[in-house]
């Protein structure tokens, strides 16, 4: 008996308590006895700290240590090498985490760290990506686990007989994870157990890494992140500030609290990295693809390898009989690169959607109909037919709502005084991908339900997606259900990422119901608890290996400041298909927040490094622009019935990352549209619109 | 971050002994930037002087027609005074245009003609910077410079003024009033500021501890007629990219007389001296408008990144005084 919960636009649970400020955040949690630590980064890009000296630091007031890898305690060897901290005296890039001032209050922690001396041997350095950079490689594979490069029938015969060729390079600057809520940890240690509060998107992953940084058993290790202010992927794993606090705790034997700066999160968290693609399409002149080629580089550090997925995209989107993608990477003396909302498929789809839009351009075709005459219901790699694949509906679905018919293809057709207008679509797709999880559920005497499960809620809604998956799957109206989330001292979960939290977490929930329900079997309540419990690691271990992916078009009217060059979003749409939508308020929150993520890698951000410091310059809100509301003036999103029974139980598929994917893309192609020109390197800013002859 | 002691005075006699007495104090307005700074490590006062509290926050009519403005005033009051809506919309655009309503909220009139530069380079400890530490180079020079200076810039720094306010009241003509250790006296908007020259880290005229109590409007019918204009790389929350503050008096098609006034290109906000010359006494067009402001920028010198501000400026330039005619 499901009682409607899902599909019900509920506001989130914890709503008022995060606009009143009862959540507590990382480091919001009362702590008797607390300190504060600050890190230290390198000054130098790459090199060996051949001294330091602590004297005035440790003679600052307030200061009550400063660790450093002569006296940091040890770390256990295993753990990803860029975790193993304070432990050498290399350094690997600049901004690395050398050491950490812990002082009685923040300030003289800030003070302190102003007044460690470190002393350096530096060698030469290389930190930026060029396409002809000695150091290309072929990595073993891509993230996560996808080969490097696939190539079926012959993509060099095939482009070469084409009658329609299109053969262009676009690159993608480095883009920073700026969440509400820093990288921030509050780390105590109690008789040689570790409890922390820490900020990130998967406690049960970060339980795991620091018992394994401490040689500690899981159970000495528990990690609270109730309440996450935002992650976007930089918070996946453990990173340097859990790592840090756990370590200056352990060291001065009281409890610590350590939060990155803004300026700290444009580093040592990751980015997403720079990309330079080269994306060549062959078509017949009716505008059927042929061949299709991407060669994507990108870069890592020295430290550790990131091999960002980039061409991967290509391998699934569009059917063509002849296909090649490679992925070459370059260690740089760089931090390494991270996860950040649709890793890949986002900066790959930016250089094959806008690709596609050359193509329609070059054969004279609409760009819709381009891309449905391309449609494919079989994995163009796999051979095999998707779970669900709904395109050409979203397409379709979307044109007619946002009034595509009888767009004149000509660029630079419409103009309003100064303004050049333009319109753009781009395909979007993300795999739907579920991975094992854990559950309870209890019923209690008193008729109500505890249901618990260790998803993490960064903001999207998870923690009432969950509840009312729950209160379905028991049966039960969900005022009667309480939902626990946020601890790794309940059953294991994955992380809040790759879009499939919902999916693995809800799958967990429902079994866990289901099994109470077996137990319960008149459904009175029980005179004392009664609990199930479920992991799905069998249960999706055993799932078999189809092609399932979440569609969506993206589209976008801009209009172009003749003048000045100024670009300003007029309206965007995106229509989704995206499996089964359990709450549809914090669903188009989900995609519209993606969208507005894409819009701004579109036209406003930009790491901006200085190669002589091998550091972005830019590294704060002021500097680095993010879009803001201003810059979104009319956003929607809408989303298909859909249901697919080869997913999960819930028949969900993630929501939080198609939304970006294509966004850019549109935007590019709409800005063509307005113009005439083609941006191929974002962000579309004035300054390469301003000079281009005969744009006034 | 270096502990300060803090102070109130009761009046400006008092705030301006209690700083000539402390040579690494600083007075404290709204501390939108300043703050900032201290917790950058690249101002590091020893003693904070609070100037919030003294009676310069009035905006007061005076009988030669003009407007003087106490320099506690908030941005989003002022912007808001009914008298500077009406005679001066250059500056109450001008503020508008600037930071976020937060910010606006706290930002002080006097403050806000202060602010530091936001070169990247400047703001960060670890980097090259003849401002912030005289003598270590410039690392915009041949760095990230594309929101940098293209006139008047020397090799020690390429910075530019930041303030969206200064620019207007550069194009009205203010007078500052400052009060020293020798009393009270009144600067006109043009010499407060300076060329970087060898010592950009002398960014005023002022001598040390001398406090802006006031700014004062002339008395300046033409105003009536005046916009400011300002382009950045998002609607909202940007330093300019380029910006422009105009003030234009015409005699039928004729320019009887003309304000001009950019920022984001120099040191100083950049009174366009050269444009305004080649305006005056010529029957108005956009194409005049275009003739001025490459006159102006013919001594343009710009750095590898930003090139773009001569065009974007030439582009704001024709738009804000092609408005004002056409008004």
């Amino acid at each position: 008996m499901s009682t409607g919960a899902v599909g019900r636009a509920y506001p989130r649970l914890e709503g008022p308590a995060k606009v009143t400020g009862a959540a507590r955040y990382a480091v919001e949690y009362p702590v008797d006895g607390v300190s504060y630590g600050w890190a230290v980064p390198s000054a130098v890009v790459r090199g060996r700290i051949t001294r330091i000296d602590t004297t005035q630091a440790l003679a600052s007031p307030g200061v009550l240590a400063v660790l450093h890898h002569g006296n940091a305690p040890r770390i256990a060897p295993g753990p990803p090498s860029e975790l193993r901290l304070l432990q050498e005296p290399t350094v690997h890039y600049r901004g690395q985490f050398v050491a950490v001032v812990v002082a009685t209050t923040l300030e003289a922690a800030r003070e302190g760290a102003r007044l460690v001396r470190i002393d350096y041997d530096t060698g030469p350095h290389s930190t930026v990506l060029t396409d002809d950079h000695p150091g290309l490689y072929a990595p073993e594979h891509v993230n996560p686990s996808y080969p490097t490069d696939t190539a079926e029938g012959d993509f060099d015969a095939g482009y070469a007989a084409a009658p329609v060729r299109v053969d262009a390079t676009y690159r993608t600057p480095a883009y920073h994870n700026n969440p509400m809520e820093p990288h921030a940890t509050t780390a105590q240690w109690h008789d040689g157990r570790l409890v922390v509060h820490d900020s990130n998107q998967g406690a049960s992953s970060v339980q795991a890494t620091l018992a394994e940084l401490f040689a500690l058993p899981p159970e000495s290790v528990r990690v609270v992140a109730e309440h996450v202010g935002g992650g976007f992927g930089s918070k996946g794993y453990a990173k340097a500030a859990v790592v840090l606090a756990a370590l200056a705790a352990r060291h001065v034997d009281r409890p610590v609290k350590l939060a990155l700066t803004r300026q700290q999160l444009f580093g040592p968290i990751g980015y997403r990295t720079p990309t330079i693609q080269r994306v060549r399409l062959a078509a017949d002149t009716d505008g059927r693809l042929t061949a299709i080629c991407h060669d994507a580089i990108s870069q890592t550090s020295t430290i550790q390898e990131f091999a960002e997925q980039t061409a991967v995209y290509t391998r699934s989107m569009y059917a063509a009989p002849h296909r090649r993608t490679t992925h070459r990477l370059v260690r740089l003396d760089v931090p390494t690169p991270f996860w950040m909302r649709a890793p890949g498929e986002c900066p790959g789809a930016y250089a094959l959607e806008s690709a596609l839009d050359e193509l329609a351009v070059a054969v004279g075709i609409d760009p819709v109909e381009l891309r449905i005459r391309n449609d494919t219901a079989v994995d163009p790699e796999q051979g095999r037919p998707f779970t669900s694949r709904n395109l050409v509906a979203c397409l379709r679905e979307g044109a007619q709502r946002f009034g595509w018919a009888g767009r004149d293809p000509a660029p630079r057709s419409r103009r309003d005084g100064r303004w050049l207008i333009g319109t753009g679509v781009a395909g979007s797709s993300y795999p739907a991908r579920s991975r094992p999880s854990a559950a309870t559920a209890t019923a209690r005497p008193d008729g109500s339900f505890l249901v618990r499960v260790n998803a993490t809620d960064i903001g999207t809604g998870a923690r009432t997606a969950m509840w009312q998956v729950a209160a379905d799957a028991l049966g039960v109206p969900p005022e009667r259900v309480e939902i626990r989330i946020g601890d790794s001292a309940l059953p294991t979960a994955p992380v809040a990422g790759g879009s499939m939290g919902t999916s693995s977490w809800s799958w967990a929930v429902i079994r866990a119901a289901q099994a109470l329900r077996e137990k319960l079997r008149d459904g009175t309540p029980p005179t004392s608890e009664v609990t199930a419990a479920a992991d799905t690691t069998e249960e999706v271990g055993g799932q078999p290996a189809l092609p399932r992916y979440a569609y969506g078009a993206q589209f976008v009217e801009v209009r172009v400041d003749a003048d000045t060059g100024e670009v300003r979003l007029n309206r965007m749409l995106g229509v989704f298909a995206a499996g089964r939508v359990v709450n549809p308020t914090t669903a188009r929150s989900q995609l519209i927040g993606g969208m507005t993520m894409g819009l701004s890698m579109a036209l406003h951000e930009e790491g901006l490094l200085d190669e002589r410091y091998g550091d972005w310059v830019n590294h704060d809100l002021a500097t680095y622009h993010i879009t803001g509301c201003a810059d979104v003036e009319s956003i929607e999103a809408y989303w298909l019935d859909e249901r697919d029974d080869e997913l999960n139980p819930a028949g969900v598929k993630g929501i939080g990352e198609v939304g970006i994917v294509g966004t850019a893309a549109a935007v590019a192609n709409a800005v063509h549209h307005a113009t005439g020109v083609r941006i191929r390197e974002l962000p579309i800013r004035l300054d390469k619109l301003i000079g281009v002859s005969g744009l006034a | 971050m270096r502990a300060f002691r803090y102070h109130r005075p009761a009046d400006v006699a008092e705030a301006v002994a209690v700083l000539a007495a402390e040579p690494q104090g600083a007075y404290l307005g709204g501390g939108t930037n300043l703050v900032d700074l201290m917790k950058l490590g690249v101002q590091r006062p020893d003693v904070l002087v609070d100037v919030t509290r003294l009676p310069l926050d009035t905006v007061e009519e005076v009988p030669d027609g003009g407007l003087r403005i106490g320099a506690t005033v908030r941005n989003s009051d002022l912007a808001a005074h009914p008298v500077v809506r009406r005679d001066y919309p250059v500056l109450a655009r001008a503020l508008l245009a600037a930071a976020s309503g937060q910010l606006r909220n706290m930002a002080t009139t006097g403050g806000n003609l202060l602010q530091r530069t936001r070169c990247v380079y400047f703001q960060d400890t670890g980097k090259a910077c003849n401002k912030r530490e005289p003598g270590s180079g410039c690392a915009a020079l041949h760095g990230q410079n594309r929101d940098l200076a293209v006139l008047d810039w020397s090799e020690q720094c390429v910075a530019t003024h930041p303030s969206d306010l200064a620019v207007a009241l550069t194009a009205l003509g203010t007078v500052v009033e400052v009060h020293g250790a020798d009393g009270p006296r009144d600067i006109p908007i043009a010499e407060l500021y300076r060329s970087p020259g060898a010592h950009p880290e002398r960014e005023t005229t002022l001598t040390r501890g001398t406090l802006i109590t006031a700014v004062r409007l002339p008395p300046l019918p033409a105003a009536r007629r005046s916009t400011y204009l300002k382009v950045r790389d998002r609607a909202s929350f940007a330093f300019a990219a380029g910006s422009v503050a105009a003030v234009l008096d015409l005699d039928g098609d004729v320019v009887r007389d003309v304000r001009l006034a950019y920022g984001a290109v120099a040191h100083r906000p950049w009174r366009a001296y050269r444009a305004e010359e080649e305006l005056r006494g010529r029957p108005f067009s956009p194409e005049l408008a275009a003739r001025a402001a490459d006159a102006e920028l013919a001594q343009a010198r710009p750095l590898r990144h930003n090139g773009f501000k001569l065009p974007l400026t030439r582009a704001i330039t024709v738009r804000a005084l092609t408005e004002l005619a056409s008004s």
